[in-house]
């Protein structure tokens, strides 16, 4: 019956495996080409989980969601920033064109709490992306937080360690960053779509890319400095601020 | 509210109201409370209060002015609304009275409600339990007639009755001028305001500033659910009262009242003007289950103080667009209700070239912190997203950091001397480094002869 399977091909939720999903909500563009081109709906998945296993924390899992964030954010949309590890710092953030007004950090005391916070910011609609730093969360959590996702229509981010990469889950997608030669390497693990055998490498961050430059010489400039030296060196420093 | 025992109130050791468990045991309106006490022994007898009766009357006119600015009184148990400016905002009589009915049963209170063209005739259909809706002024003598002589209320009630007339209609039958002389012109005046024929001028009640009410619990009550149970008919008549005012508030006060322990105040802090009953409910729930009552609560008051104009939300063209927006306000009321103030709160940049005071933190409570706030707009080197709370402090082996591992300085140093002014000066030489395991890391180094390192920051 050929009209079925075209009615089947019709419907978001049905794909082939060897193909991407169609998705009926365009992704959120991540600023990056050839992430995008891999992840069905072009860009990061609305009102769906996903989740991103660093492989340790500063990889650069900001850095990926930044242009994102910033789109996001201009839309007037809150960012909720729940539990995060670290003081989010502002100077960073408005560099990376996140509008400062527009983030909300929630501290909570446990997972309990950062649960029912990113429930709460999911359901609502005035956050446009939720971002969880969970520390220890079940399969149950995580799918009662999809649920909470779908209601929504936000980005919707679980940053967890890469050990987790062996427990199933609900979310629709989930990434490995891992450092690779030429910057960050992206392995998609999970996809509404065919699996993808080798990762994605993005460029490295602006300090890195400085690693060709040859090292720096701290003894010269910073140890045992000329009373002359000193006064000279502290002397840009008021003058910038005059 | 449901209580455990039947309940009655009592005037002049006469019943005059019972619940409807009294009435199930066979208690009934005018009967003496002795004969009550035998039928229901468990039975919870009350006085008449007639101050409350006056303060629950005033408290259901100000809450019913959501519906029209002319509100008037008639002790001691009606109010009067005059809607005839308010159907097309409305929607109709239907709906006005769809609307009220629903209010009242929010607030727990049972009303009878009648409409018609005139306040009296109005009076009289509510006060006769007729729940008459008349829009059309010909229909209003029709059934004007039917009613008893029981609602005029007056002492010659007796003395028409022994002369026969026992409803409206008997004593529109009556001689005019006969009646006049022997009842008095009161009597004529009155019909012919119910009818319509004469004007019957009333004192409009005027909105109080500010808003209070109370409930008495039937029974003490600790757990939260039952609180807030009770606590949603106030908020339901603050939500009327703030309509009606055209208003929000941001602060709300609630006094929970015990037996002998002094009374738990609970405030609820709003970051933008609300009035939404059911707002208010979500964060009372979350507040009353972070609570220790000392002892169980015996009434719960709810004071506002302060109003501030808050326009109607108008309705959306396009349904989509309103659910786009989103409430962000009340989310966050949400998640601090639950969470406490302290640990929901926005970022800011700040003028100060010291990494720990560029970004504005809680700590160092701000307007600027608060979610939505304006931003200044700074220009900073190339900063980490992520900065530790307090600066770690590194190894140091062969003048070079360790941090699991040896550090690789990639870039810097970026010189950062500053605040000599107010006692946290610094200075700093700042580096970005690469770890073992690849992170880039903000580090410095004091510039002091100690000179020793500190991780600062994470770029990620």
């Amino acid at each position: 019956m050929p009209s079925l399977a075209a009615g089947l091909e019709q419907h978001p939720g049905i794909w082939r495996g060897s193909e991407l999903a169609r998705s009926a909500c365009p992704g959120i563009a991540s600023g990056f080409a050839p992430l995008d081109a891999e992840l069905p709906g072009g860009g990061w998945p609305r009102g769906a989980l996903t989740e991103i296993l660093p492989q340790h924390e500063g990889i650069g899992e900001l850095r990926l969601l930044g242009p994102a964030l910033a789109q996001l954010s201009s839309q007037g949309k809150f960012i909720a920033w729940i539990a995060p590890p670290y003081l989010p710092y502002a100077p960073a953030l408005a560099a990376a064109g996140i509008a400062l007004a527009r983030v909300l950090i929630v501290k909570t005391a446990g997972d309990g709490d950062s649960l029912w916070a990113a429930e709460q910011a999911l359901r609502s609609a005035a956050c446009g992306g939720v971002l969880v730093w969970p520390r220890d969360i079940r399969y149950t959590q995580l799918r009662r937080l999809q649920l909470a996702a779908e209601d929504g229509r936000c980005l919707a981010v679980l940053f967890r360690p890469t050990q987790a990469a062996r427990e199933p889950t609900p979310a629709v997608l989930r990434i490995a960053l891992a450092t690779a030669a030429g910057g960050l390497a992206l392995s998609i693990l999970k996809r509404r779509g065919a699996p993808l055998s080798r990762p994605i490498v993005l460029p490295a961050a602006p300090p890195a890319a400085a690693n060709n430059s040859p090292p720096y010489r701290f003894d010269a400039h910073v140890d045992s400095p000329t009373p002359a030296a000193a006064a000279a060196g502290s002397i840009p420093a008021r003058l910038a601020l005059a | 509210m449901p209580s455990p025992e039947p309940r009655a109130v009592a005037e002049r050791q006469r019943l005059i109201a019972c619940d409807a468990k009294a009435a199930a045991r066979g208690l009934r309106t005018g009967m003496p409370v002795t004969a009550a006490l035998a039928l229901a022994p468990g039975l919870r007898l009350r006085e008449r209060d007639a101050a409350a009766e006056t303060e629950a009357l005033l408290g259901i006119a100000a809450w019913a002015m959501q519906c029209t600015p002319n509100a008037a009184l008639e002790f001691p148990d009606l109010v009067l609304l005059e809607v005839s400016g308010s159907l097309k905002l409305f929607g109709g009589l239907g709906e006005i009275v769809a609307r009220l009915r629903r209010g009242l049963a929010a607030m727990g209170y049972s009303a009878c409600l009648a409409a018609a063209p005139t306040a009296r005739a109005a009076s009289w259909f509510a006060r006769s339990g007729k729940p008459c809706l008349i829009a059309d002024a010909a229909l209003l003598e029709s059934e004007l007639r039917t009613l008893p002589l029981s609602v005029l209320q007056c002492r010659e009630e007796e003395a028409l009755a022994s002369i026969g007339a026992g409803s409206i209609a008997d004593l529109l039958a009556l001689p005019r001028a006969g009646l006049a002389r022997r009842f008095g012109q009161g009597l004529l005046d009155t019909l012919d305001q119910a009818l319509g024929r004469l004007p019957d001028p009333r004192g409009f009640c005027v909105l109080p500033e500010k808003f209070g009410a109370a409930i008495e619990l039937p029974a003490e009550a600790t757990q939260a659910e039952a609180l807030l149970f009770a606590s949603q008919r106030l908020l339901a008549q603050l939500e009327g009262f703030l309509a009606a005012r055209a208003a929000g508030t941001r602060r709300l006060q609630f006094n929970l009242s015990h037996r002998a322990a002094p009374a738990t105040r609970i405030d609820l802090g709003l970051i933008a003007a609300c009035r939404e009953a059911r707002h208010f409910a979500l964060l009372l729930r979350e507040r009353l289950q972070q609570t220790a009552l000392p002892e169980p609560v015996r009434a719960i008051a709810l004071q506002v103080q302060t109003i501030e104009p808050l326009a109607h939300a108008n309705q959306n063209l396009f349904p989509d667009a309103l659910h786009e927006e989103g409430n962000w306000p009340h989310l966050i009321e949400r998640l601090r209700a639950r969470l406490g103030a302290a640990a929901v709160h926005g970022i800011a940049l700040c003028a100060d070239h010291r990494p720990e005071r560029a970004s504005v933190h809680p700590d160092r409570a701000s307007a600027q912190a608060e979610p939505g706030a304006r931003q200044l707009a700074l220009d900073f080197d190339l900063r980490p997203f992520w900065l530790l709370p307090r600066p770690q402090a590194l190894e140091e082996k062969e003048s070079i950091p360790y941090h699991h591992g040896p550090l690789k300085l990639l870039a810097g140093p970026e010189r950062i001397e500053s605040g000599w002014w107010d006692g946290a000066d610094m200075t700093r030489d700042y580096f970005i480094a690469r770890a073992a395991d690849a992170a880039l890391l903000w580090v410095y180094r004091e510039r002091s002869p100690a000179g020793a390192w500190y991780l600062h920051g994470i770029f990620s």
